[in-house]
C-alpha cells in the first residue's frame, strides 16, 4: 500500500482530525492527530489497515509543548506511519497504547522514566531504566545534567 | 513447596549482561516472571543530545559491545536519510561487507553464550574460535575489533586493504566447513533437539503483537528481514534468502540463526565479486535540519534511530529502537509455564545484548 | 602366584615389624616397670596386629586413590577436555618442563593449596552442623567405597562378601548429603538443587541396581573378587566371558545411571552452572568446596573400577601384572566418561526422570533376561 492511500483511508474516515500529512518517502506518512483521538485513531490503523508492528515511541520536548512520536509499521501493506501527537507541558498525559499493541507497554515506560508523560490506562507505569526513587527526568531539555565540558 | 522468587541476576550465570530476571516459580516452574532492566542505563540519547554528529558515531559503537557495526551504521543511514544524502555505491558495498562480517562475529558470539547455558562447554571454545577469524577480517578492514567506529555520514572511513577479497573467501571456505561441523555437533545430537525443540514457544501473533522482531521473529514463521522488506544499501541486489522458521520455538530460532551466519557468507560473496570502483566516501552537510529514520536488521531484530535535526551542531533529540528492549516485554510471555531449565534455553535463544537495552 | 602376597598381608608383616621395635622398646623399659612388658605383650598380640594391618592396608589405598590416583585422574580429565576444546589445558606448574608445552602435572595440587588457604564462609542464617557435616559426609563415602573395589587379586583392604552391596550402598548416601547441604545453606538456588539432586539420585538407584543383577546372576556372587574369578574362566567363546559381551545393555545402563549418580555433566542437574550458580555447592567456599570437588573425580574413578570389575574383567589380562591391567581398563572407562561428558548438553530434569524409567529400567531387566536365558542355557 502506498502512503497516499493509507493517507487517504486516515482522511476518510477521521476527516479534519488527520492534519500535516506528509510523504517523506513512498511508504511512509507521516501525520499528526490530537491527543483526545490518539486511541482510536491507533486501533482503527491496526483493525483496519492492518498495523501490526508498533516500532517505537519516542518522547520529544519541543519549547512550546510535549510530542509523542508513534513508529508503525505493517508488514503485509508494507508501509509505516509517522504519527505525531502533541502533548501540553501543564498537562503532560496521553492515552496508553498498550491495549493494543502490547509492544507498546515498555516503551511507553521508558517515555514516561525519560520524559515524565504519564500514559493513562497503562496496567504499569514505573520506571525503567531508572531507580524508583530518582525524581526528575533527564531527557527533558530543561534537565541540567552533567556534560563533559 | 510452595512459590518463591528467585532473583536471577544482575550477578547470575544466566545473564549475559547486567540485568536481572525476577522469577517466582513453583517448584521448578516459572509461574510468573519480571524483567528488571536499566542496570547499564549510561544515558546515550542525552549525551547524544551533547555531541556533534561525527562524535556519536563512536558513541553508537558503544550502544551493543557484541554487534557494535551495525549500530553505528544505523545511525549514519538515518542521518542520511534526514539530510538526503547519497553514499557512493562502493560505499554500500562496502558497509554490506562489514556488516555481514559483524553479523556472523554477533552470531558466533550468541552461540557462544546459548551453548554454555545448555551445557555444552565445548561449543563456547569452538565459536569463539571461529569468531576469531571473522574478527581478524573486520580488524583488517576497519582497524579494530570491537568499537570499530567505521561507518561514515556519507559513506565509510576508508576503503578495503589490498588482498582483502581473496583472505575473506578463504576465512568463508573454512568457516562454512565448519558450520557444517556444527549441523552434526548440535542438530544431530538429540540430547540438543530434546532440550530445544518445542520449548519457549512464541507464536505468530504473539510475535507480531510484542514487537518481537529479527531472528525470534522469523523463528515464528514469519519472514520479515528488513533487508528485504526494506531494502537498505545493496541488500536487493545481492543473491541470498530470509531465513525462516516454522515451529517459533528455540530450536527455530537456533536454525533462523545458523542459517543466517550461512547466508551472511554468501552476501559477503557475492557483495566481494560485485563491489564497484568508486569513491568511499561524500561530504556530508554540516548543520542539517529535519528529521528521519531508517529501519535497520541488526542481528538481534530491528534496529531504528530516529534522529531530529535543527539545524544545531548536534541532534535535538535521538531516540533508539532496540530490538531486545522489546523482546524483553516478551519474555515473560515465552517463560511463563516453562521450567527453570528451559529458561536458560529461551534466554539463551534470544541473544540478549543489555548495551543498547538500557541505552 | 602365591597367594601369600598380598595386601593385606605385606600390611601385616609391616605392622608386626613396627610393633616389634615399639615392643622392644617398652620390654627394655619393662625390666623396672612391669606392667609395660604385659603391654607389650598385648601390642604383639593378633587381634591388634589385625587391627593395625587393616589400618595400614586401609591407609595404602587410601593413599593411592585420593592422591596418586586422583591427581592422575584429574589430570587425564583437564588435559583431555582441553584437547576436546581445541585448546591446551593445564599445562604450567608441571614437574617437567615449565613453559606452553609442559604437563601442568601439578595444577591440581597447587588449585588445592589455594583452595586450602581461602576462608571458609559459612552463611548467616545457614544451619552450621549440617552445613558442616555435608561435605565430610560425600568426602568419607566417596573414599570408603574404595575398602571393598579390590585392584587385583592381592591389592585390596577388606574382602568383603557382599562387597557389591556394601560399595552401591555406600555411594547411595551422597544423596543425604546433597540434600543435607541444599537445605542447610538457606539458599534458593542450593534448595532447588538440592532437591533436584535428590530426585535424580534416587531415580537412577534403580536402574544402576537393575543392571548389576545380570553380573550376579552370571556368576552367582556378590563378592568382587569372586565376580572377577567368575569372568576369568573360559568361555564357550575361546576367551575370557567378559561380562560385557553378554551383558552389553546393562553395561549401558550401567554407564548412564553411573552419569546421573556422579552429577556428570549430562545430567549435571543438581549444579546446572548456569541456571542455579553451583547449584547445592553454591555457598560452599575453601577446602569444603575443594572437599566436595575432589570426591567427585573419586566417585568418578570408584564408578570406573566398578564397571571394569564387573564389565570388563577386573584385573585379568596378559603378561602385565593385574593391578596394572586394572589401572589400565579403568583409565579407559574414565576416559570414555570424560569424552562424554564434554560432548553432551545438560538435559532437563523430567527428561532425565522419563529416561530412567521409560528407557533405562526396560533395558536393565531385559539384560537381567539375557543373563537368565545363558545361565539356563550353560553358557556362563
Amino acid at each position: 500500500m502506498k502512503g497516499t492511500e493509507v493517507a487517504g483511508a486516515l482522511r476518510e474516515h477521521f476527516g479534519d482530525l488527520v492534519s500535516d500529512i506528509v510523504f517523506p518517502r513512498e511508504d511512509l506518512v507521516r501525520v499528526s492527530v490530537p491527543r483526545d483521538s490518539i486511541f482510536p485513531f491507533c486501533k482503527f490503523l491496526r483493525d483496519e489497515l492492518h498495523c501490526e508492528h508498533l516500532n517505537l515511541v519516542t518522547a520529544l520536548d519541543w519549547p512550546e509543548d510535549f510530542e509523542c512520536v508513534y513508529h508503525l509499521t505493517s508488514y503485509l501493506e508494507e508501509y509505516m506511519v509517522e504519527l505525531h501527537v502533541k502533548v501540553p507541558k501543564d498537562d503532560p498525559k496521553i492515552a496508553s497504547l498498550s491495549e493494543i499493541w502490547r509492544a507498546a507497554d515498555f516503551p511507553e515506560r521508558e517515555a514516561y522514566d525519560m520524559m515524565g508523560i504519564t500514559f493513562e490506562g497503562h496496567p504499569d507505569l514505573r520506571r525503567i531504566l531508572l531507580p524508583d526513587d530518582v525524581d526528575y527526568y533527564p531527557l527533558r531539555k530543561d534537565f541540567e545534567g552533567q556534560s563533559d565540558e | 513447596m510452595s512459590d518463591m522468587w528467585i532473583n536471577m541476576g544482575p550477578q547470575h550465570p544466566m545473564n549475559h549482561g547486567l540485568w536481572n530476571l525476577k522469577v517466582r516459580v513453583d517448584g521448578e516452574i516459572v509461574v510468573e516472571s519480571i524483567p528488571v532492566l536499566g542496570y547499564l542505563h549510561r544515558g546515550v540519547e542525552k549525551l547524544c543530545e551533547k555531541r556533534d554528529y561525527n562524535q556519536i558515531i563512536p558513541l553508537m559503537d558503544r550502544l551493543c559491545y557484541v554487534s557494535s557495526l551495525t549500530w553505528s551504521h544505523a545511525y549514519c543511514i538515518s542521518v542520511e536519510e534526514m539530510m538526503g544524502l547519497e553514499v557512493p555505491d562502493r560505499a554500500k558495498y562496502l558497509r554490506v561487507i562489514a556488516l555481514e562480517l559483524q553479523r556472523v562475529a554477533s552470531h558466533l558470539m550468541w552461540l557462544a553464550a546459548f551453548a554454555p547455558d545448555l551445557g555444552m562447554f565445548s561449543a563456547y571454545l569452538y565459536s569463539m574460535r571461529e569468531r576469531e577469524h571473522f574478527l581478524d577480517m573486520l580488524q583488517w578492514l576497519t582497524g579494530a575489533r570491537m568499537n570499530q567506529n567505521y561507518p561514515r555520514i556519507g559513506g565509510v572511513r576508508n576503503d578495503m586493504p589490498a588482498g582483502f577479497p581473496d583472505r575473506c573467501f578463504k576465512e568463508l571456505d573454512y568457516f562454512e566447513k565448519k558450520l557444517e561441523q556444527y549441523k552434526q555437533l548440535f542438530d544431530d545430537n538429540k540430547l540438543f533437539r530434546m532440550r530445544t525443540m518445542g520449548v519457549g514457544v512464541l507464536s505468530k501473533e504473539d510475535a507480531l503483537d510484542l514487537g518481537v522482531t529479527g531472528p525470534a521473529l522469523r523463528g515464528s514463521n514469519c519472514p520479515i528481514d528488513m533487508r528485504t522488506h526494506d531494502p537498505y544499501e545493496v541488500y536487493d541486489e545481492l543473491d541470498w534468502e530470509v531465513q525462516v522458521g516454522k515451529e517459533g520455538d528455540v530450536f527455530s530460532r537456533y536454525a533462523v540463526r545458523m542459517g543466517e551466519m550461512r547466508e551472511s557468507c554468501r552476501i559477503i560473496r557475492d557483495a566481494l565479486k560485485k563491489i564497484p570502483d568508486g569513491p568511499v566516501r561524500v561530504k556530508a552537510p554540516l548543520r542539517p535540519t529535519g528529521q528521519g529514520f531508517r529501519r535497520t536488521e541488526d542481528s538481534r531484530g530491528e534496529a531504528l534511530i530516529y534522529v531530529i535535526g535543527q539545524g544545531g551542531e548536534s541532534p535535538y533529540r535521538l531516540k533508539i529502537r532496540s530490538p531486545i528492549f522489546a523482546i524483553m516485554r516478551a519474555v515473560p510471555v515465552m517463560l511463563k509455564g516453562t521450567s527453570v531449565a528451559d529458561l536458560l534455553a529461551i534466554m539463551g535463544s534470544v541473544d540478549i545484548c543489555i548495551g543498547d537495552t538500557d541505552k | 602366584m602365591s597367594s601369600w602376597i598380598n595386601l593385606y598381608n605385606i600390611s601385616y608383616a609391616i605392622g608386626e615389624f613396627l610393633m616389634g621395635i615399639v615392643a622392644a622398646i617398652l620390654n627394655f623399659f619393662g625390666q623396672w616397670i612391669g606392667p609395660l612388658s604385659d603391654f607389650a605383650d598385648w601390642l604383639m598380640s593378633v587381634n591388634v596386629l589385625n587391627l593395625v594391618a587393616i589400618f595400614i592396608g586401609g591407609a595404602a589405598v587410601m593413599v593411592f586413590v585420593s592422591i596418586i590416583n586422583l591427581f592422575i585422574i584429574m589430570w587425564i580429565e583437564r588435559k583431555m577436555y582441553g584437547r576436546i576444546h581445541d585448546r591446551r589445558g593445564i599445562m604450567l606448574p608441571g614437574p617437567w618442563k615449565k613453559t606452553h608445552k609442559g604437563t601442568g602435572f601439578l595444577q591440581n595440587l597447587a588449585d588445592g593449596m589455594k583452595l586450602i588457604q581461602k576462608e571458609l564462609i559459612t552463611p548467616k542464617n545457614a544451619d552450621k552442623w549440617m552445613y558442616d557435616i555435608a561435605p565430610a559426609i560425600i568426602a568419607t563415602t566417596s573414599i570408603l567405597a574404595f575398602v571393598a573395589i579390590p585392584f587385583s587379586e592381592t591389592f585390596y583392604v577388606a574382602n568383603i562378601n557382599a562387597g557389591l552391596i556394601f560399595i552401591l550402598a555406600i555411594l547411595a548416601i551422597a544423596p543425604l548429603a546433597v540434600v543435607l547441604a541444599g537445605w542447610s545453606s538457606n539458599n534458593k538456588f542450593t534448595l532447588i538443587g538440592g532437591l533436584r539432586g535428590a530426585a535424580l539420585m534416587l531415580s537412577y538407584e534403580i536402574p544402576l541396581i537393575l543392571s548389576v543383577i545380570g553380573v550376579i546372576l552370571l556368576s552367582g556372587s556378590l563378592n568382587p573378587i569372586e565376580i572377577v574369578h567368575a569372568q576369568q574362566q573360559t568361555s564357550v567363546l575361546g576367551v575370557e566371558n567378559w561380562y560385557i559381551i553378554p551383558l552389553f545393555p546393562a553395561v549401558i545402563v550401567f554407564m548412564v545411571a553411573l552419569f546421573a549418580e556422579l552429577e556428570r555433566l549430562p545430567f549435571d542437574l543438581p549444579e546446572a552452572e548456569a541456571e542455579l550458580v553451583e547449584g547445592w555447592l553454591t555457598e560452599y567456599s575453601g577446602m569444603r568446596f575443594g572437599l566436595v570437588f575432589v570426591s567427585k573425580w573419586v566417585r568418578t574413578y570408584a564408578g570406573a573400577a566398578l564397571i571394569t570389575i564387573l564389565f570388563l574383567g577386573g584385573w585379568s589380562g596378559p603378561v602385565l601384572p593385574g593391578e596394572l591391567w586394572f589401572i589400565i581398563k579403568s583409565y579407559i572407562v574414565f576416559v570414555i566418561i570424560v569424552w562424554a561428558t564434554w560432548s553432551f548438553p545438560r538435559s532437563r530434569i523430567d527428561q532425565i526422570v522419563r529416561i530412567g524409567w521409560n528407557w533405562l529400567i526396560p533395558i536393565a531387566i531385559i539384560s537381567i533376561v539375557i543373563a537368565a536365558a545363558f545361565k539356563w542355557v550353560g553358557w556362563f
